[in-house]
């Protein structure tokens, strides 16, 4: 159980309202270290907003979000941070971040959380190494000295440069792209917009790797593929992964951790194989046949 | 033929200037999808910068070396302009950013009039003339009726024009800052969930564009020797037609854009009629917009779903 002896992201009542309409309601879980977490539930029941929430795409209505870059974080620091006001602390024990807190680009810079969607959004004009040079956009305008340097062509940043560019390179051996390296990003076939996607967010060298439905729309091969690479990069042990997936034998496969979702609550959360025997899960997927229901309100009835 | 090539001379020249303030109006509209109309006395500013920073030097401080006070003004002139530009977008654009499409835009209408009153309040309504610099004449071809001539400050401005497009595409194309512009351009909210600070990219998109156009209206103030608060209307409508012209959010289309624009101007000036020089630039405007409307280098705007 490690998400609950190492977590990494411990999510505290999380609601997310739209005008009159709740997405997500009261909402807590945890993300383990090193574990593969899916979120998985029937259609709108709220998991792409968790997932927004998460990567800083919405400011959560209510909730926290506090993610540990490393070490443990006890509650009594969570809950010091809370009270501060601010978005980062470093104790002995915990780097400790409050996504919601912070926007945007320093969830990604700061507590290093990546993100994939489920229709693409690759940068279709660059090109496939460029997509993978951008997402290490920081590390190299520290070391072009914000451009100046880089102009210049100092030595200092014509190697982080090329260390850049090797990184790249290495993902695209992974992912099975050397020689479309040059090709426009739009150009590529589905199968491989997914995999350079993962790739991409995979170079801003995340601790916490989002994946909104990874395997939509990939055949079983490429689908086969995607597990593989995603079993490889838990077992690195730098990147934890949490995915939402519709694909049942996707999710049942490879994940350590299964939360289920409907209605923006949460209904299950727990090991694969407890989750799939839930009679709670079950009615979601299945739905509850009316006479189930009949009995439930006529029991609430005579109450 | 003497008389074309001199007239040639002239259009590149002048399609140089109207080149580096059209590369203002297509970054900032790549990157946020605004006409930054302000961009035009934003120029007009510039110009009044270095005048001033050449005045200081020349009449307080006595200094007698031309180059140095050329460069000291054009770079003065950049750093000030850059400043000025990136209070603008701070204070006139970014609150409104997210908002309707149309606020930005009128905001940007706002600072234009702003500009040219605040310049037109502190320096006064009349020309500012000062000499014009570097108006040595090589002779480069003797005619029969005349000869033609280059001017120095001819020269610099296009040579300076060339380099420093090369300095720029060279930014663009392989820096760090300019993959991250071309990043914010195409996906602004995939951007910042690698970690690029869309918001510090798109102020650094001003500060260049302003510095480009400092850098014009430097230029401008040493070749012609006179500015006024009105000048950045004109100059800035023409640049913006040179912008479209080229198909805006592209930057060689800028430079060529305002090449033509500027070769257009001085030959119908030269062989026709000077009165209807500004309607020949601007019925070039109406025409791409009907027949070409993604410019002559632009990509077709492809909606995403």
């Amino acid at each position: 159980m490690r998400w609950q002896t190492d977590p990494l992201l411990v999510v505290d009542h999380l609601t997310m309202r739209f005008g009159g309409l709740t997405a997500v309601n009261n909402l807590s879980f945890s993300v383990g270290r090193k574990d593969i977490t899916a979120l998985i539930g029937p259609n709108g029941a709220g998991k792409t907003t968790v997932f927004n929430c998460v990567t800083g795409f919405y400011k959560p209505t209510e909730g926290r979000l506090a993610l540990a870059r490393s070490g443990i974080a006890t509650s009594q620091e969570v809950a010091a941070l809370t009270a501060t006001g601010k978005r980062h602390a470093q104790s002995a024990g915990a780097d400790l971040y409050l996504l919601e807190r912070m926007p945007g680009h320093e969830i990604a810079r700061e507590a290093r959380v990546a993100r994939t969607f489920q229709n693409i959004r690759l940068f279709s004009g660059m090109t496939v190494l460029e997509n993978l040079i951008v997402a290490q956009h920081n590390a190299l305008m520290a070391a072009s000295g914000y451009t100046v340097l880089g102009l210049i062509g100092a030595p200092s940043f014509v190697r982080r440069q090329r260390e850049a560019v090797e990184v790249a390179k290495s993902w695209l051996e992974r992912i099975h792209l050397t020689d479309r390296a040059d090709d426009p990003a739009g150009e590529l076939p589905y199968g491989a917009q997914r995999r350079l996607e993962i790739a991409r967010a995979m170079c801003i060298d995340p601790v916490l790797l989002c994946l909104d439905e990874p395997a939509a729309g990939l055949n079983p091969r490429e689908s086969g593929d995607l597990n593989e690479l995603l079993r490889s990069i838990r077992d690195e042990g730098k990147t934890s992964l949490f995915l939402i997936e519709h694909d049942m034998s996707v999710v049942m496969q490879i994940s350590d951790h299964v939360i289920v979702l409907d209605y923006g609550t949460k209904i299950a959360d727990g090991d694969p194989k407890s989750v799939r025997e839930d009679p709670k899960v079950i009615a979601a997927y299945l739905g509850v046949s009316d006479e189930e229901e009949l009995e439930k309100v006529e029991a609430e009835l005579s109450k | 033929m003497d008389y074309f090539l001199q007239q040639l001379i002239s259009g590149l020249t002048l399609g140089s200037l109207y080149g580096l303030i059209a590369i203002g109006y297509t970054m900032v509209f790549g990157i946020i999808g605004m006409v930054n109309f302000a961009h035009g006395d934003v120029f007009m500013l510039s110009a009044f910068i270095a005048m001033i920073i050449y005045l200081i030097l020349t009449q307080l401080l006595g200094v007698s070396s031309l180059p140095v006070v050329a460069l000291t003004a054009l770079i003065g002139s950049m750093i000030v302009t850059s400043a000025w530009n990136w209070s603008i977008e701070r204070l006139a654009y970014r609150p409104l950013r997210g908002s309707f499409r149309l606020a930005p835009l009128i905001s940007a209408i706002g600072m234009s009039i702003t500009l040219s009153n605040f310049v037109q309040v502190v320096q006064g309504p009349r020309n500012k003339p000062i000499s014009s610099l570097f108006t040595t004449n090589i002779v480069i071809h003797q005619g029969a009726d005349f000869p033609v001539t280059v001017a120095y400050n001819q020269i610099i401005i296009v040579v300076g024009t060339a380099l420093l497009l090369l300095a720029f595409w060279y930014l663009v194309q392989k820096t760090s800052l300019g993959r991250a512009q071309r990043a914010c351009e195409q996906d602004p909210k995939m951007a910042a969930l690698l970690g690029i600070d869309v918001d510090r990219t798109i102020s650094i998109t001003f500060i260049i564009g302003a510095a480009l156009a400092a850098v014009a209206g430097s230029l401008y103030v040493m070749k012609y020797g006179v500015v006024t608060f009105s000048d950045g209307f004109i100059p800035g409508v023409k640049a913006f037609t040179a912008a479209v012209l080229g198909g805006i959010g592209s930057l060689p289309g800028a430079v060529l854009g305002g090449l033509i624009i500027g070769l257009i101007e001085t030959f119908w000036a030269g062989y026709f009629s000077a009165d209807y020089k500004d309607v020949a630039a601007f019925s070039i405007l109406a025409v791409t917009l009907i027949f070409l409307p993604s410019g002559l280098l632009g990509r077709p705007e492809v909606e995403k779903v």
